[in-house]
């Protein structure tokens, strides 16, 4: 028995010291980075690629890109490996998360990391309405990365069948309504329009509650769900289901949306630029994209994730981490990704390189999302974030699915966003 | 062998399931209690003792009763029918007949897929317009109906499919429970001429009820456990009609970040569980028949 033992103990001091030695042999500076991928497709090979570029030019640096699921299971997979001690040094997480992570005390502003001019001239290189999200209390936590609006997806073919024109889409909310009016087929085998009312409703609503004049909220501390111009938005929604009769009633699927698209059983969809790709290479009929049509005005809220840097991290790490989302923000970089997704390009130099300029000239719905970023604003985003936007989220299905009216439910979110947030003031 | 050392061999056997029981059962359990004590850290608030706060802010929470109403509905909506189907498939598969293994693995298939992979597939069932189900009822001259998207008929949905995941597996216990009834039992009944209804309920019935016990227990308890799908199917939505208590205590602790709040959900559905395991065991338990 003892015996035993003094062989158990002599192998484990062996293996020991044999992980010791092989990680001071390599000299390379390790990032573990999270990455989360919202809308499905082949986007985790467009990481990997680029991910592989950056380490074949930067042979010190080795970088474990993983994928995580959506934007919430990043975030927990990010604060679980800060937990754990083996922290993530990056990670592309939710642009609306700033707040949550600076108040668990995450993450560092990139201000204290950029020290050059040139660096200092690289953070404001991106579009401003991309940096609205990552901006808080002063500073800089956000880069963008993968960012989207919301555009309008339509099949040109059925346009054709209504005899509408393909050419034109509907600039205005009564235009959109009566084009879908059109559309929609009285054997209910072709809905007019479909948005999404899962996942994701807070960011639709954003955009119709902009739309008609109003944003969601005006801080980090102060939300808008009662303002009379909000209620309006979500009761212009629901009439498209219930009055209109242009949108199937009940809440629509954010994840089965885009194959209803496909299959011509919704001849428009609201949906994220992000699936631009994959529509285009799957689409049987000839589609177009959009900008969002305009209530008092246009609007869309801008989506999608940015790159932060964690708090834990050293020098080098930092370093390291600042080379890497440089890379990957990087006009040619970010071109690549915007044409392999659907994804903007983050700055107006993405579309002066050649590879976007040209691949917008041959597809112009390309230049949709980019077009719309001058009516576009920050993604709802407020501290305790994920709570008030289920607040908001339930209102908003409880409104769709007729269980209160807009009003109510909004008074309620309202009322309930109001007491998570006083402290925070 | 002296009586201290068989001791120690005893203990020795006991130490790596108490090990196992201690760390990943027993001290969650504990800290938990006492996390659901205090408030939650952050640089803006340091935690503080709040006692009872967390379990009065529970009781005080609509969402928190809604998901509870729905986890009674839901474990309503699947316990007696999976047990029923299971009961029914047991029988079926019991008997001689033709392709009796190919009909076995086909009832136990749902119970071997992955609950995520099965609730990708049952998402495009149940969607509107383009979904098997409505395309099925369309043949037929029946109206479409968005199943996920309406609160009345999100739950039953997931019922449907939880019963379709479940009984599977009960029906390998019932499959199990009749092999050990005696034939001669069968054949005693046959020639008293005793009718095959009489049979089943008032032999088989009875001989089964400690696998039913067993059944039920797991049942109830996957009922509250099982909340996989709904990452997938619904999130919860539309407006809570089809969240549950785990899957809210999930949104609350990862997604909201409330582990004080998370930490006395769970408390209080362990507290659920527990009691409802110790009455189905002292209640069921006398009135069961064991041989």
């Amino acid at each position: 028995m003892k015996k035993m033992f003094t062989k158990i103990s002599y192998c484990l001091t062996v293996a020991l010291g044999i992980s010791m030695f092989s990680s001071a042999a390599i000299a390379k500076t390790e990032l573990t980075m999270y990455y989360p991928i919202a809308v499905g497709g082949k986007l985790t090979q467009a990481v990997d690629s680029i991910v592989a570029d950056f380490m074949a030019e930067n042979p010190d640096i080795e970088v474990n890109a993983i994928y995580s699921g959506n934007y919430d299971d990043t975030r927990i997979k990010a604060l679980a490996a800060l937990e754990s001690g083996k922290p993530a040094q990056l990670s592309v997480m939710f642009s609306i998360d700033v707040h949550e992570l600076r108040e668990l005390d995450a993450i560092i502003p990139f201000d204290d990391v950029v020290s050059t001019a040139e660096e200092k001239a690289w953070l404001n290189s991106f579009y401003p309405s991309l940096m609205e999200n990552g901006i808080a209390a002063g500073k800089t936590w956000g880069i963008p990365f993968q960012r989207s609006t919301i555009v309008m997806y339509y099949n040109k073919d059925a346009y054709r069948e209504a005899g509408l024109d393909p050419e034109t889409p509907p600039a205005t909310w009564g235009g959109l309504i009566a084009a879908a009016k059109a559309l929609t087929k009285d054997d209910g085998s072709q809905w007019g329009l479909m948005i999404p009312s899962t996942g994701y409703p807070y960011w639709m609503f954003g955009a119709l509650a902009m739309q008609n004049g109003q944003t969601l909220m005006t801080s980090g501390d102060k939300t808008n769900f009662d303002h009379p111009d909000v209620v309006e938005a979500l009761e212009v929604w629901k009439a498209m289901g219930s009055e209109h009769k242009i949108m199937p009633e009940g809440t629509i699927e954010w994840g089965t949306l885009r194959q209803n698209f496909l299959e011509g059983k919704t001849a428009m969809m609201w949906h994220s630029t992000g699936n631009l790709t994959t529509v285009k290479n799957n689409a049987s009929f000839d589609f177009g994209v959009a900008m969002l049509p305009a209530g008092k005005r246009r609007g869309t809220p801008t989506g999608g994730g940015n790159f932060y840097m964690f708090k834990d991290t050293t020098a080098e790490e930092r370093e390291a981490s600042m080379k890497l989302i440089k890379f990957m923000t990087s006009p040619e970089q970010s071109a690549a990704w915007s044409v392999a997704t659907g994804y903007m390009g983050v700055s107006a130099d993405a579309y002066e390189t050649d590879a976007l300029s040209s691949y917008v000239a041959e597809f112009p719905p390309a230049a949709v999302a980019r077009d719309q970023l001058a009516y576009a604003t920050a993604e709802f985003s407020t501290y305790q974030t994920s709570r008030v936007k289920k607040g908001l989220n339930d209102a908003i299905q409880a409104a769709l699915v007729g269980s209160k009216t807009p009003k109510e439910a909004l008074s309620e979110a309202q009322a309930a966003a109001e007491r998570i947030l006083k402290p925070y003031r | 062998m002296k009586d201290s050392t068989r001791n120690i061999q005893g203990w020795l056997l006991f130490t790596p399931a108490a090990i196992l029981l201690l760390a990943f059962t027993h001290y969650p359990t504990v800290t938990t209690f006492f996390q659901s004590l205090y408030t939650n850290k952050s640089i803006l608030r340091p935690r503080r003792f709040s006692g009872v706060e967390a379990y009065e802010s529970m009781f005080s929470d609509p969402i928190f009763w809604k998901v509870f109403v729905n986890n009674m509905w839901l474990a309503l909506g699947t316990i007696p029918t999976s047990i029923g189907i299971a009961i029914l498939m047991a029988l079926i598969v019991n008997k001689a007949i033709p392709g009796r293994g190919f009909l076995r693995m086909a009832y136990f298939t749902p119970t071997m897929l992955p609950m995520i992979a099965v609730a990708n597939i049952w998402l495009f069932f149940y969607a509107p317009e383009i979904g098997l189900i409505d395309k099925v009822l369309e043949i037929f001259g029946f109206e479409g109906n968005n199943w996920l998207g309406n609160p009345s008929t999100v739950l039953p949905s997931i019922i449907v499919m939880t019963v379709w995941k479940e009984a599977g597996l009960f029906m390998v216990f019932y499959l199990a429970g009749l092999q050990t009834i005696s034939p001669e039992l069968e054949e005693a009944a046959k020639l008293e001429g005793s009718s095959r209804w009489n049979y089943f309920w008032r032999i088989q019935f009875p001989l089964l009820l400690p696998t039913t016990l067993f059944v039920l227990i797991n049942a109830f308890l996957n009922s509250f456990k099982l909340v996989d799908h709904l990452f997938v199917l619904t999130k919860g939505g539309p407006d809570n009609a089809s969240n549950l208590i785990l899957y809210y205590i999930y949104e609350t602790a990862f997604s909201f970040l409330d582990i004080s709040y998370a930490s006395a959900l769970t408390i209080f559905l362990l507290a659920l569980l527990a009691l409802t395991a110790l009455a189905q065991f002292f209640f069921l338990d006398r009135r069961t028949h064991y041989r």
